[in-house]
């Protein structure tokens, strides 16, 4: 295939004179890095909760919670983040949505990108929350009762402190997944790390250099977040249980 | 030399013998020719240019006249039968997809620029635009100074964002710039608020009034900052398949085959909503029709 390979691309000013190309690399990844780590705190709090709920010994609640796994679980990530941007501006009160639509338009794809992938983690992290819950046995719950405790008192005394720290792998997983889902903030304009690259390929016609050079960002990425997450699981591993010795 | 060998070389020569001349120099033709299929690249939401109809099918200007070129590459390498294989593509995949061999030959509304010129190969002309503002009737913006701190939404990967974000850094216009991933999104921007202009290549934006719910309260208007020219693409390096992509091109539009293309997509009504863009055949338009040459403008 004729291609021109040109690395150099990367230290030129940009065709629209607003610095280098690797300039706009790093913007891309401040941003890609700040939705997902904003993004992340939602899902955790959120996820948390709801996976709390869904164990709840009442039907009502934990109905309620399993309605919400279902619903940010089952529909496309996509397609939740048009409804964020582009439906729910227009069905919320006038005055309401057209404050929204006169914000910064940065501001405005941050917020739709950040609550879409904090509530779609959400829903993920409460899954494997539950599942820790579950994991436990049902003594634990009943041991903490006898012990005159009451049921929020359980959990956070007894349960929890269990649960959390036996899901810490499969929310390593999540926590990587959050910052490569983060690209689909792409296709409503925020320029986050692959919007970067794309632009890169418009401006330049490189397209190689610009998906690989992304692609290793990536991967550094990720490569640091499993490096702290290793190190993490091992501080708070519980001994005697899985993973733990 | 074994004798099965000897019948394997014989059906070989006469297999090369029976290719046409052309077929053997270029990369393009001879796969073409050996599978009896090319891939054609087309755009989803260019309107008039090449976009889906509401049966799906794929319409426009560009589509017609990459149809031509289809036909005259069949008749060139003297096919009876030549299969047409659809691909759409965007303006961020458009390039590495021609590159890289997936899609043969691309008409959309694809600018011709030294840059990309680096990377594949132009056709002759097929259209020239020049790039202005799309707004509501009542929004108070004329020309592109107006637009000074407002939202200003254009498509991503295009010329016009480009323009923007150099008029953003020389003027320091502060305006904020919204890139959409397609035409359609940058207009369902302006449509619903966001932005109060849309800039993008003035063809496109008549196609987009066209689309709209009342295309009575949009309007066309500021002075062209850069004049464009759109051409077919297709892999570097393939001359002799430039050529008869060329020739096809040029044959359609001195013989007054493209301009009844032209008045079928910009001076009648066209899908999907029956609405008549009403462009008349531009100055710039007359002179390629004319003289065809595969020049950029920039």
């Amino acid at each position: 295939m004729a291609y021109n390979w040109n690395w150099e691309i990367f230290l030129q000013t940009s065709a629209t004179g607003e610095g280098t190309y690797l300039a706009w690399l790093l913007e891309g990844l401040q941003w890609t890095v700040a939705l997902s780590l904003s993004a992340w705190i939602i899902a955790l709090i959120v996820g948390t909760a709801i996976g709390v709920l869904r164990t709840a010994p009442n039907r009502w609640l934990s109905g309620l919670a399993a309605a919400y796994v279902e619903v940010f679980r089952n529909i496309p990530l996509l397609v939740q983040l048009f409804i964020w941007y582009f439906v729910l501006p227009e069905v919320l009160p006038p005055s309401l949505g057209n404050g929204f639509k006169q914000m910064h338009p940065l501001a405005q794809q941050f917020l739709a990108a950040l609550v879409c992938l904090g509530l779609f983690t959400s829903a993920r992290v409460a899954e494997q929350v539950r599942a820790g819950i579950e994991s436990l046995p049902r003594g634990q719950t009943h041991a903490g009762l006898a012990l005159g405790l009451t049921l929020p008192q359980t959990y956070r005394y007894v349960l929890l402190p269990m649960a959390l720290r036996i899901v810490v792998p499969p929310l390593t997983s999540e926590f990587l997944n959050i910052f490569k889902n983060s690209a689909v903030a792409t296709t409503i304009g925020l320029i986050e790390l692959s919007r970067q690259a794309q632009q890169l390929v418009d401006f330049t016609a490189q397209p190689y250099e610009a998906f690989i050079a992304v692609t290793l960002l990536y991967l550094l990425i990720n490569a640091t977040l499993m490096l702290l997450m290793r190190r993490l699981e091992r501080k708070v591993r519980v001994p005697g249980f899985i993973g733990g010795n | 030399m074994h004798p099965k060998n000897i019948v394997t070389a014989a059906l070989i020569a006469v297999a090369l013998a029976a290719t046409p001349a052309i077929a053997q120099e270029s990369a393009t033709l001879k796969r073409i020719q050996g599978t009896g299929a090319i891939t054609l690249g087309h755009r989803e939401s260019s309107i008039p240019f090449s976009y889906y109809d509401d049966q799906q099918r794929v319409i426009g200007y560009s589509q017609d006249l990459m149809l031509m070129v289809a036909e005259a590459i069949k008749a060139d390498l003297k096919l009876g039968k030549l299969d047409l294989k659809l691909m759409p593509v965007t303006p961020a995949n458009r390039i590495t997809l021609v590159q890289n061999g997936t899609v043969d030959l691309e008409c959309g509304s694809t600018t011709n620029n030294s840059e990309r010129q680096k990377q594949i190969a132009f056709s002759t002309s097929i259209f020239i635009v020049g790039t202005r503002l799309l707004t509501k009737k009542d929004s108070g913006i004329k020309d592109f100074p107006d637009l000074a701190g407002k939202n200003v939404v254009t498509t991503a990967g295009t010329t016009s964002e480009r323009l923007l974000r150099r008029m953003n850094e020389e003027k320091r216009m502060k305006m904020n710039v919204i890139s959409a991933k397609d035409h359609g999104e940058s207009f369902l921007t302006l449509e619903t608020g966001r932005a109060v202009a849309f800039m993008m290549d003035d063809a496109l934006l008549f196609g987009e009034m066209a689309k709209a719910k009342r295309p009575g309260e949009w309007v066309v208007l500021g002075t062209p900052q850069s004049e464009e020219a759109y051409g077919c693409m297709m892999r570097k390096g393939d001359p002799s398949f430039k050529r008869v992509v060329d020739a096809a091109l040029t044959q359609a539009m001195t013989s007054g085959a493209a301009e009844k293309v032209y008045a079928k997509w910009f001076l009648s009504p066209i899908p999907p909503k029956g609405l008549n863009l009403d462009m008349p055949l531009s100055d710039d338009m007359k002179a390629l029709y004319r003289a065809p040459n595969d020049k950029a403008f920039d």
